[in-house]
């Protein structure tokens, strides 16, 4: 066993941290309070690899791996949870989508530009009765006419959707329902027909931009079709499952940033006659939080190292992302009574980093699905 | 064109106040360790000498096995190649310009030599005029801008005090610039990878022919600033009180 980082993983980390203390964590809380897209912070990582770190270098990527993706929304949910969303979400859902299952017309056509940044990714899954449920849920319709799909039907919650070249959509080629009746299609977002509506308004994650889509007539060529016709809900919960380990990943972050502040502040706050650090009640609460982010780090890192060795990571993939995206959330809930009324207040990063967390306790499989899949593991065994 | 930068592995800036004097005196520092940020715009210097002009920019060093790592940095911000000169004893500025001059012929044919203004460690500044002074070379310092290089000439931006001197030198030339020659650029995930798994080759006095000057000069006292004795003082009542006691505290300071 080795638990050090390899150079290679170790200087991109020292780079990505590097880059987020000087682009990205200055404006995190402009990015948060304005609903601003951090546009400039996504253009510079282009140029540096990092919006294609996990895209094979024949398409234009960097050819890295599984933890080096992880190291990077690591990276930059400590930074901001908004610039770490929209990077995760064009690269471990939306490229991840046409680099596993994508045919080589595809990958030359849209991954090339996606691995140098030219344009970001999404996947779009959720449709209005259609979350947790993709096989019953999904009515998103794709019918061959000639060598066209014509789609129609209405999605939700895409992330990237207005700020994406393309997005691929999860949608239902036979209508006959079961487990082999979706697909995945590529479509460029210029395609007429293709509405993107204005972003929703959440509770956090202000600044990485998640939309309902409307498709009405959407013709795309045959060719565009991701993978296999009627294994879509495979290639999706495939997908997922590589996701899980970026959004844990992130939340590893976002709890590294709060336990930060945490520490911060009780070593500046006074009170009962010395800084609030020396009072057990606060050391027990900072102890806890460096122990879960400890443990929920190491699991993230070796549900991303099974991906790597080509082992199965499911099960670890499904309890990494659970242990962290909860762990962050206590964490944020600890830094928040550690800095008393000053927590609660916008004034300060720790209210922002607990509302962006929020989110990974329900995106890309929410606890809930996580413990059905784990408990599935766990009895098949 | 070939261009040499001369850099060396100090403590990160942020780290320095944690170093005790005994510390520094033993040379064996436990702080996190970073190319001296000086040196990180000789590189980028070099690397854009390269675009512009052409040809190939390396990156040497003099220092222990573990200054791998700074060369490494700077194969990762895009420079061809490294090569540390391994030093494992007490040496000085002029000791280290012996080391860097064998280095550079070594190398073979060098155009430019960068460096940075000073070390945030040492801050001498004298390495690159002992540099120059060694291999017979002209010296340009506080170098802001390269506005032209030719097959036997530079002709750079000096800043000096407020105001800017262009000059010309003959090549080769040493060359210390300054932070406004460029931002150092961010390595790319390609040039880590190859800073990586590239192995650095190691030069010794010995194979370089050289032999190391012992040092003339010696650190005998070190002390560092005693911790400031900071206060603050709330000032009660109106605003117009508050504002009435501010004054005359600011004037019983001295500071009006």
């Amino acid at each position: 066993m080795d638990f050090q980082l390899a150079d290679e993983h170790r200087m991109l980390q020292e780079m990505i941290r590097d880059f987020v203390e000087k682009e990205v964590k200055p404006r995190a809380a402009e990015v948060d309070r304005e609903h601003k897209f951090p546009r400039e912070a996504i253009e510079k990582m282009g140029p540096l690899g990092l919006l294609g770190l996990n895209i094979p270098e024949e398409w234009g990527g960097a050819g890295s791996d599984t933890l080096a993706t992880a190291i990077l929304y690591e990276e930059l949910g400590r930074g901001c949870g908004s610039t770490a969303l929209t990077v995760e979400a064009h690269l471990s859902l939306g490229s991840a989508a046409i680099n596993l299952f994508g045919s080589d017309m595809l990958k030359e056509k849209f991954l090339t530009r996606l691995a140098t940044g030219e344009i970001l990714g999404a996947l779009s899954l959720t449709e209005p009765g259609a979350g947790s449920d993709l096989k019953g849920g999904v009515r998103t319709k794709a019918e061959k006419v000639g060598n066209e799909w014509i789609i129609n039907g209405s999605k939700m919650w895409t992330t990237n959707a207005s700020v994406a070249g393309v997005i691929v959509f999860l949608v239902r080629t036979d209508p006959a329902g079961g487990s082999r009746s979706l697909s995945m299609i590529a479509v460029p977002t210029d395609t007429p027909g293709l509405i993107i509506h204005p972003a929703e308004r959440k509770m956090g994650l202000h600044g990485c931009k998640t939309h309902a889509v409307t498709l009405e007539d959407v013709r795309v060529p045959l060719e565009y079709l991701v993978g296999e016709e009627g294994r879509g809900l495979h290639q999706a919960l495939a997908v997922l499952d590589g996701g899980r380990v970026g959004i844990g990943a992130l939340s590893v972050g976002l709890a590294q940033a709060a336990f930060e502040e945490a520490v911060k502040y009780a070593k500046e706050r006074e009170a009962f006659g010395g800084p609030i650090a020396n009072l057990q009640a606060i050391q027990f609460k900072l102890a806890d939080m460096s122990t879960m982010i400890e443990v929920a780090r190491w699991a993230i890192y070796r549900a991303a190292w099974l991906k790597d060795q080509g082992l199965p990571y499911s099960q670890a993939a499904a309890q990494a992302k659970l242990f962290a995206t909860e762990m962050a959330d206590k964490v944020c809930f600890e830094a928040i009574q550690i800095h008393g009324g000053y927590g609660y207040s916008a004034e300060f990063p720790v209210e922002r980093i607990y509302r962006d967390n929020r989110l990974m306790l329900i995106g890309e499989g929410t606890s809930e699905i996580n413990r059905l899949v784990i408990a599935r593991h766990v009895l098949r065994n | 064109m070939r261009y040499l930068v001369c850099i060396k592995q100090t403590p990160d800036t942020a780290e320095l106040p944690k170093i005790s004097p005994e510390e520094a005196a033993s040379g064996k520092l436990s702080v996190n360790l970073v190319v001296n940020p000086w040196d990180e715009h000789a590189i980028e210097a070099g690397l854009q000498l390269m675009e512009n002009y052409g040809g190939t920019t390396g990156a040497v060093t003099v220092g222990e096995e573990g200054a791998i790592d700074a060369l490494r940095s700077a194969l990762a911000m895009g420079c061809k190649d490294a090569t540390l000169v391994k030093h494992d004893d007490e040496i000085d500025a002029w000791g280290v310009a012996e080391l860097l001059a064998a280095a550079v012929r070594h190398d073979g044919d060098v155009d430019v030599v960068l460096t940075g203004q000073m070390t945030v460690d040492g801050n001498s500044g004298a390495v690159p005029v002992a540099l120059a002074r060694k291999l017979g070379w002209p010296v340009l310092t506080g170098v802001a801008k390269v506005v032209e290089l030719t097959d036997d000439s530079i002709t750079v931006e000096r800043v000096v005090g407020q105001a800017r001197l262009t000059v010309k030198a003959p090549t080769p030339v040493v060359v210390s610039v300054i932070k406004e020659i460029g931002e150092p650029r961010y390595p790319t995930f390609i040039n880590i990878r190859k800073a990586a798994r590239v192995k650095i080759p190691e030069l010794t006095a010995e194979e370089l022919g050289v032999d190391v000057p012992a040092p003339v000069v010696h650190m005998s006292n070190f002390r560092k600033p005693p911790a400031r004795d900071a206060h603050v003082k709330l000032f009660e009542g109106t605003p117009q009180e508050a504002a009435a006691a501010l004054i005359d505290a600011l004037l019983e300071e001295k500071v009006l």
